[in-house]
This record gives structure tokens, C-alpha cells and sequence, in this order.
């Protein structure tokens, strides 16, 4: 028999603990099994409470199979499709996202070009960027109003650091021989930027941009269940207080998917941004 | 008259990081010819390299200047072309993208498709052809990146090439070829080169004269020394000339033994530091009647 790749071998063993993980899973709540295809009749003849449990993934299968079978559909502020809510949450995450790389990125590529720049804003830059970005949603609250920009304004907030470090680290970096190629070439400063010093920064910047969307994407779920409204955040939140907890597992496992689809878009980029010295 | 490059009273100090100043080299002034070919040669970490990338305009002298065709340099040109010591290609640019970035600098009004066919064309004159030029320099050797960061700099037509040892990673096959090529392409065009080597052979097979360095620190360029040996030279042929063993010494004599006992003084031409003049000619001239002198003789100029 011939030995099986790598890969495969991983492949197979992945498979193997998520059959043994949901049968384990399965069989840890054998009584509540009957319960939870009860659920939805006594939430609604409101005896669900007491009775309510953690739901096996069959249940959650069987909401999975259901809401990705029709996710946009629209019946009203409290009951849309899987697909509306992540829509919402990925429009609010992208807005702030490339609102905040506009920013960061020309303005990282300044700080990293000049030494003094770079000492003068640091200290700034330490202090703000420890923040919990969702402190700033009372003063954003406050001055914007619009419950939809605030949360975008912090999704703007919280992409901008590792993006403006890693920018003002990599062009600081560059090696002096490149920019001394540019020269000996009589290259322009804005020639150079583009030609010599954003490729050879490039991974760099990347790596700060994937770091930022998968913040943009930690901090979107609980920045909506403050605000409230729309998107998977208050998705997550309103199902918990219908105590449906199968939808509830159910968006938990779709927030896991979309982090993920996210975070491997800015891993292709990075790929074809990398050199090798 | 000045020569067409001038180098005068050029001085370089590094910090030393105790404090204190390390002197590289102090007054260091000589002469390069229009279309003249010019080696130096001297032990690791004398500052030949220094002396480049001030040439090159990348780097200020702590005193002095170059003059360049009656103009000081100040910055670099694309006048003067550099081969860097670590060959300082691109690395996320394809071999072929290397050298179109020099051509695309040069001749910024040229088509893409002229701009590829020129880069093309020097890179297949250093061996580089095929699939070879598609790859990025992290998958060539290093002989094959020094012969992309050569072609970068033939390309441009320079009227000055400063090569940092040029051919220091070439094996002795690919390093024949591409020495030819140079001599070849220094032919042609009225250029002017000014190499650093470590190689003696090397150096007597192309230069016109060749400028000895004592050891750092406090270096000066202690001799100037003709080569003797008429052109075309063939590295077969050159061996058998009555020079070529003579200079060959003289030399082995100074990397081996002068310039250690010459390192840290002064000559007594003022503050200048000229290079003293050497020439070695072993060959009886009898239709000339002015050589008569000994064969072997240092002139002070
Ligand atoms: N930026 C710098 N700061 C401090 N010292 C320096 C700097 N650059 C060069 N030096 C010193 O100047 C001296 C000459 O260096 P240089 O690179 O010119 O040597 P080199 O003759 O080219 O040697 P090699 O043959 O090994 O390339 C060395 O002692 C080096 O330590
Ligand atoms: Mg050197």
C-alpha cells in the first residue's frame, strides 16, 4: 500500500476528530435531544426558558441546513436571513477597514521615512493604540451620533495601528542598497516610493493589513451587539434573548467561517507580495 | 590640465563608536584619463569601497572633492554607473525586470518593446538567456546575480563604471568571458572604468594602470603603476611578455610586504598624498632612442 502524503494524512485526521468530536458532542446531551426539537414550540408557548439547553449538532445541522437555504430573506427589523446580518457586518467592517488604510498606509509611509517623524508620533502612537476600541463608542456615540457610522468609526479606530505601524516598520526598514539602486538611477522621490520602496515594504504592510481585518472582524461582533439593529453581532445577541441557543451556535460557527474567508483573502495578497532575499 | 576625473585631497572619518574618529584615508588625490581603465588594489577594509560610493556621488567625503568633467560631484548620475560589491539587485523584480528598471531610467522615452529587446541583448552578452531571465535572483547563484547587476550597469551606457569587485563570484570560466565582454564593450565605447579587485592577474590583464592601497586605517593610494603590456591583451599571451612577471612582483611585493610597512605615513609631497608614478618596461626599445635607461625605474611625478 503506498504511504499517503502529507496533506491527506492531515486531511484525514482533521475529518476523523470533527466524527469523533460531534459524536462525543451528540452523546454528551442524550435527554435534552427531545427537548431541543421542542424548543421553538415552547419559546412560543413560553415554557422554552427552563427547558432550554445547549443543542446537539444535529440541531444545529438542521438550522444550518435551513437558514443556507434561504439567506436573504427579509421579514422585518427582528427576523432576517444569515446572509443580511453578515452582509451588514462585512459592509461596516470594509468601510471602516479601507477608511482607516487610506489613512494609515501614506501616513505610516511618512512617518517611516523620515527618523524624526517617527520619534516624534511613536509616543502617540503607544498610547493610543492600546485602547479597547470599544471604549470609544460612547465618545463616538456622543460626537457622531448615527449609531451605523459609530460603529464604523470604531471599526475605523481599531484597523488603523497595526496597519500604521507596520507601514512606518517597513518603509523604515528598506534596505539602503535598494534605495541607493533608485539613486544611482536618478529616481525621482515619489518614482522611488513606487518603485523601490513599497515593493520592498510590501510584506510588511500586508502582514499589518491582515493583522488589522482580523481585529476590524473581532471587534464588529461586539461593537453591533451594542449598537444593535443589524449584522451578526446583534444577530448573535437577539438570538440568545429569543434563547434559541441552535442559532446562536449556528452564527458562532458562521462568524469562525467569514474570519476565516477574510483572513485567507489577505493571506493570497501576502503571498504575492513575499520575496525571498 | 586636469584629468578627466580628479579626485583631490579626499579624506573619509568614521565614527569609530569609542568615541573617537576613525580615519579611512586622508588627502587621497589622483587622476583618471577620459577612456582609461583603472584597477585599485589593496587589502579588505582599506576603504576601496568607500572611495566608490563617494565616486559614485552616494556618499560625502568628511573633506575634498571629485570633479568630474570639470563639474564637482555632487549626488549620484546616471553618468556613472555602479556594479555594488553585493550586486544589490531588486529582489522581488524578475532578472530580466532588473535590468529593464536600469534601461527604463536611462532612456525613458524608449518603447517597452525596444527597453526589453536592449536588456535582452547585455543580458545574453553575460550568458543570461532563456528561461533563466523570467526567474527572480533568490533562484539564480551568485555568479549568475553578479552577471545580472553587470548587465544592469553595461545597459545604461555610463560614461564612468565603478565596479566593486565586479567578478568576485564568477568561476574562472564564466569570469574569462565576461572579462573579455568588458574589455570588449570598454573598446567600443568611450568609457571610462574604475574597478576594485582582489585579483592580481586579473588586474594586469585589463587595466591601463593600477593604484595600490596601503592597509587601512590612514590608507593613502601609495603607487600608481603602468601596465606596460600592449593591447589586445589575450590571457594566454600576456604571460609570456618580459613585463608581465616584473609587474607581477613588484606587485605581490607591495600587497605582501609594502603596504603594511607603508601604512599610516605620510609622503612628503606636502598634504597631497599623490600616488608615486611607477613604470616597469623590461622591453628593449631600439628604435627608440630616448629609452635607454635601466629597464626597471620609478619616476616621481
Ligand atoms: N558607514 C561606516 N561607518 C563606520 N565605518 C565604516 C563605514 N563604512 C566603512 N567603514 C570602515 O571603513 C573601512 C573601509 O571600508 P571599505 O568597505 O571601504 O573597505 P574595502 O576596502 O572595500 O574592503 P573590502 O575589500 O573587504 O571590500 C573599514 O575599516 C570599515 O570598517
Ligand atoms: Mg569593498
Amino acid at each position: 500500500m503506498p504511504i499517503l502524503s502529507l496533506n491527506i494524512r492531515a486531511a484525514l485526521l482533521s475529518v476523523v476528530m470533527l466524527v469523533v468530536g460531534l459524536l462525543i458532542w451528540e452523546a454528551a446531551i442524550p435527554g435534552q435531544k427531545a427537548v431541543a426539537e421542542l424548543t421553538e414550540y415552547e419559546i412560543l408557548t413560553g415554557a422554552g426558558s427552563a427547558k432550554a439547553g445547549v443543542p446537539p449538532p444535529s440541531a444545529v445541522i438542521a438550522k444550518a441546513w435551513e437558514q443556507l437555504s434561504n439567506p436573504f430573506y427579509d421579514a422585518g427589523p427582528n427576523d432576517k436571513g444569515i446572509g443580511i446580518q453578515i452582509g451588514y457586518s462585512i459592509y461596516r467592517v470594509l468601510t471602516g477597514y479601507f477608511l482607516a488604510a487610506l489613512v494609515a498606509i501614506p501616513f505610516g509611509f511618512l512617518i517611516g521615512m523620515s527618523q524624526v517623524a517617527y520619534k516624534a508620533f511613536n509616543p502617540f502612537i503607544q498610547v493610543l493604540r492600546p485602547i479597547s476600541p470599544l471604549a470609544w463608542m460612547p465618545l463616538a456615540l456622543f460626537i457622531i451620533g448615527d449609531s451605523e457610522a459609530s460603529a464604523i468609526f470604531v471599526i475605523f479606530i481599531c484597523s488603523i495601528w497595526p496597519m500604521l505601524i507596520n507601514t512606518a516598520f517597513g518603509v523604515a526598514g528598506v534596505r539602503e542598497d535598494w534605495v541607493n539602486v533608485a539613486r544611482t538611477h536618478e529616481l525621482g522621490p515619489i518614482k522611488t516610493a513606487f518603485t523601490v520602496i513599497l515593493p520592498a515594504a510590501a510584506p510588511t504592510i500586508v502582514t499589518g493589513m491582515r493583522i488589522s481585518i482580523g481585529i476590524a472582524w473581532l471587534v464588529i461582533v461586539a461593537a453591533e451587539m451594542l449598537v444593535g439593529g443589524t449584522g451578526i453581532g446583534y444577530y448573535v445577541w437577539n438570538e440568545w434573548n429569543n434563547l434559541d441557543l441552535t442559532s446562536v451556535v449556528f452564527s458562532i460557527l458562521m462568524i469562525g467561517v467569514v474570519g476565516m474567508l477574510l483572513d485567507s483573502a489577505f493571506g493570497l495578497l501576502q503571498r504575492r507580495v513575499t520575496y525571498v532575499e | 590640465m586636469k584629468p578627466y576625473l580628479s579626485i583631490e585631497k579626499l579624506t573619509q572619518r568614521f565614527p569609530d563608536g569609542a568615541g573617537s574618529d576613525l580615519t579611512v584615508f586622508e588627502n587621497a588625490s589622483f587622476g583618471v584619463e577620459k577612456g582609461e581603465f583603472v584597477v585599485i588594489l589593496g587589502h579588505s577594509g582599506c576603504g576601496k569601497s568607500t572611495i566608490m560610493n563617494i565616486l559614485a556621488g552616494l556618499a560625502d567625503p568628511t573633506s575634498g572633492v571629485v570633479v568630474m568633467d570639470g563639474k564637482e560631484v555632487k549626488g549620484p548620475s546616471l553618468d556613472r554607473g555602479v556594479v555594488f560589491q553585493n550586486y544589490s539587485l531588486l529582489p522581488w523584480l524578475t532578472t530580466l525586470k532588473n535590468v529593464t528598471f536600469g534601461v527604463k531610467a536611462r532612456y525613458p522615452d524608449w518603447s517597452k518593446a525596444k527597453v526589453e529587446e536592449h536588456a535582452t541583448k547585455f543580458l545574453a552578452m553575460v550568458g543570461l538567456e532563456g528561461d533563466v531571465i523570467h526567474r527572480k535572483p533568490s533562484q539564480l547563484s551568485g555568479g549568475m546575480r553578479q552577471r545580472v547587476s553587470i548587465a544592469r550597469a553595461f545597459a545604461n551606457h555610463p560614461k564612468l563604471l565603478l565596479l566593486d569587485e565586479p567578478f568576485g563570484a564568477l568561476d574562472a570560466l564564466t569570469r574569462g568571458t565576461i572579462q573579455d565582454e568588458l574589455l570588449k564593450i570598454w573598446g567600443q565605447m568611450e568609457q571610462t572604468v574604475f574597478m576594485i579587485t582582489h585579483d592580481i592577474d586579473e588586474a594586469i590583464l585589463l587595466a591601463d594602470r593600477i593604484l595600490l592601497m596601503t592597509n587601512g586605517p590612514q590608507a593613502r593610494v601609495a603607487e600608481s603603476v603602468e601596465i606596460t603590456i600592449p593591447r589586445p591583451r589575450k590571457r594566454t599571451e600576456i604571460v609570456e611578455h618580459p613585463n608581465y612577471y616584473a609587474i607581477r612582483n613588484h606587485l605581490v611585493q607591495f600587497l605582501g610586504k609594502r603596504s603594511k610597512e607603508l601604512a599610516g605615513q605620510l609622503t612628503n609631497d606636502g598634504e597631497t598624498n599623490r600616488p608615486e608614478y611607477v613604470r616597469i618596461d623590461k622591453t628593449e626599445a631600439p628604435d627608440d632612442p630616448e629609452d635607454k635607461q635601466p629597464a626597471l625605474r620609478a619616476v616621481n611625478s
